[in-house]
């Protein structure tokens, strides 16, 4: 069971973060084997920002991403570069409010299942801090796929952000799941 | 003794952060370093760690310096790392030669980036083997470990200390910055668990008098410590077995020579470390080291699913290099196939192993990525249809 992840946005949108934290909880709280793989440049907040996760549960050969099963676009650039990337069928989630421009041809062609929503303005209604919107995303993201399961990824988010933010961590993923559920069941 | 990290468990880190903890698990206790991308989390790790643990990590004004310092506290009995990447390990090439020569055992770690010069700092090559095995001037021999996973950096990392201490050498342990920045998941052992090795000390006064001397036949000289009641003249001239410079004597260097090149070359069956992956039967031999033997691995799936017989060796060592394995492979294959990230160096040893046996096929690529797995099948396939 190889899962591809690939997650990109801008610099300051915590994609890095995320993608340690999904490693992690895969690695340590599931018992699987991950790579977390960053683009890695001069760039801190403002500039372009990718992370790649591969899961499996037996050892990983090719640590990066090839065809991804699961995406995750925080931004335009992210959204236009990385598209065409995607598995057929891949589970795209994507923040609504920052990808103004779809290409609706190449989502249909490769049978994306994109979940487009509002994710930075969800954040700062939930926890008030709009940079908790990774942490959201993660909750998102991992009710749909269960690709690890929300005792994990809690165990996860819990060992990486700062002491004296947990709980308004755990609010931003629990946010997350509730959307999650709610997509599911296609009442969003 | 307490650990400023966790034991006994798994964890999701970076391979420099691996490389740290598995130095301080094998005993180090005195890094010096000059910062420097992509290797500057193992000094940061390192200046984290280093005070919990009673030992010392210092900043030193240049790569020069550092390994300079790592020597000197070896000689003091304690076990110690220096870590840079390309322009710092071209400083340190000098006083690497000073360390085989002292027979000081010191690990040095390459996290390899793009060069030459300052090239591409952030991105991963396999441009420096050649120059861990052969940069510092003079004959000589060492060895140089290749990781390709974030676990094998952490044991390769033990296993260098343990190297380094029982043949009295310096220790390449060199890796690159995709392994070195990649996160995975690392089983760190218990303490008790992890077997260390320590170098051989003198006996007496007597053995104390020959520290350049193969007074127990096994060409590796018991090293006395400074500080412990010996007198040691230590120096990177030609020396006798007393340590006193003897610098026109050619019976005196080739001795010494010999046997600091022995010590390893003798040794080869013992520090080699190799995999092999479908390799009984193939027809095709990839030989890689390093990350690129990761999308080998996948590319070697591939090529076995569409009707090539392929197979893998992993080299886990560079250096000694097992040239007559090479050339056992090479009468087994018809072609043998190189994937590094470099316009050629492990090909070379390759080919001289292979000695005719089999053709030899270069998979090069330079720029900062790894080889994709579809790449090395490709190479593969269109060599096999031109025969």
């Amino acid at each position: 069971m190889r899962k591809e992840v690939l997650i990109s946005g801008f610099g300051g949108q915590g994609v890095i973060l995320a993608s340690v934290i999904l490693g992690r909880a895969a690695a340590v709280y599931e018992g699987l084997y991950a790579v977390q793989t960053q683009s890695y440049g001069p760039e801190s907040r403002g500039g372009a920002s990718k992370a790649e996760v591969v899961i499996s549960d037996e050892p990983i050969d090719y640590p990066k991403t090839l065809r991804p099963d699961y995406a995750v676009f925080l931004s335009q650039e992210a959204y236009q570069k990385y598209l065409t990337h995607l598995k057929e069928g891949a589970i795209l989630i994507i923040e609504k409010d920052l990808i103004p421009h779809r290409n609706e041809e190449v989502e249909k062609k490769l049978k994306l299942k994109v979940y487009a929503l509002p994710l930075t303005k969800i954040a700062e209604e939930t926890t008030g801090l709009s940079l908790t919107m990774n942490i959201l995303a993660l909750g998102l993201f991992v009710a749909l796929t269960e690709i690890v399961s929300r005792e994990a990824i809690e165990k996860a988010v819990l060992d990486a952000v700062p002491k004296g933010t947990e709980q308004i961590n755990l609010k931003a993923l629990h946010k997350g799941f509730e959307l999650g559920e709610k997509a599911l069941k296609g009442e969003l | 003794m307490k650990y400023p990290f966790p034991v006994g468990k798994s964890d999701f880190i970076q391979g420099d952060e691996a490389i740290a903890r598995a130095a301080i698990l094998a005993g180090c206790r005195f890094y010096a370093g000059y910062p420097i991308t992509p290797a500057s989390e193992i000094f940061e790790a390192m200046a984290l760690y280093m005070p919990l643990v009673d030992g010392v990590s210092i900043q030193m004004e240049d790569e020069l310096a550092s390994i300079a310092a790592v020597i000197g506290a070896s000689w003091v009995g304690t076990k110690a790392m220096t870590a840079t990447s390309g322009p710092g390990f071209s400083l340190m090439m000098e006083n690497l030669g000073y360390a085989i020569m002292t027979e000081t055992p010191i690990v040095v770690v390459d996290v390899q980036r793009s060069g030459p010069s300052t090239g591409q700092p952030t991105l991963a090559a396999q441009g420096d083997v050649m120059q861990a095995i052969w940069g510092t001037h003079g004959d000589h021999s060492l060895i140089v470990l290749t990781p390709a996973t974030v676990q094998e950096a952490f044991d390769m990392t033990i296993r260098a200390f343990n190297l380094a201490e029982k043949y009295r050498t310096p220790v390449i342990l060199l890796t690159d910055a995709e392994v070195g920045h990649m996160r995975e998941k690392v089983d760190i052992p218990n303490p008790e668990d992890v077997e260390l090795v320590y170098r051989k000390l003198p006996a007496n006064e007597e053995e104390a008098k020959y520290p350049f001397g193969d007074i127990h036949g096994d060409l590796i000289p018991p090293m006395p410590i400074f500080g412990k009641g010996y007198r040691t003249y230590v120096t990177g001239l030609t020396h006798d077995e007393k340590g006193r410079p003897k610098t026109v004597d050619a019976e005196i260097h080739r001795k010494l020579i010999e046997r600091i090149v022995n010590k390893i070359e003798k040794n080869k069956k013992d520090i080699i470390e190799y995999e092999t992956f479908d390799l009984d039967d193939a027809e095709v031999a990839i030989i890689s080291y390093g990350i690129v033997a990761r999308s080998a691995i996948r590319a070697v799936k591939m090529l076995r699913s569409e009707g090539i017989k392929a197979g893998l060796l992993k080299l886990n060592v560079v250096w000694p290099f097992d040239f007559e394995m090479i050339e056992k492979i090479a009468e087994q294959v018809n072609a043998i196939y190189v994937p590094e990230m470099n316009l050629g160096q492990v090909y070379h040893l390759v080919k001289e192993g292979a000695n005719g046996k089999a053709r030899v096929e270069l998979i090069p690529k330079i720029g900062g990525e790894v080889h994709t797995p579809q790449e090395i099948v490709k190479a593969v396939k269109r060599c096999e249809k031109c025969i």
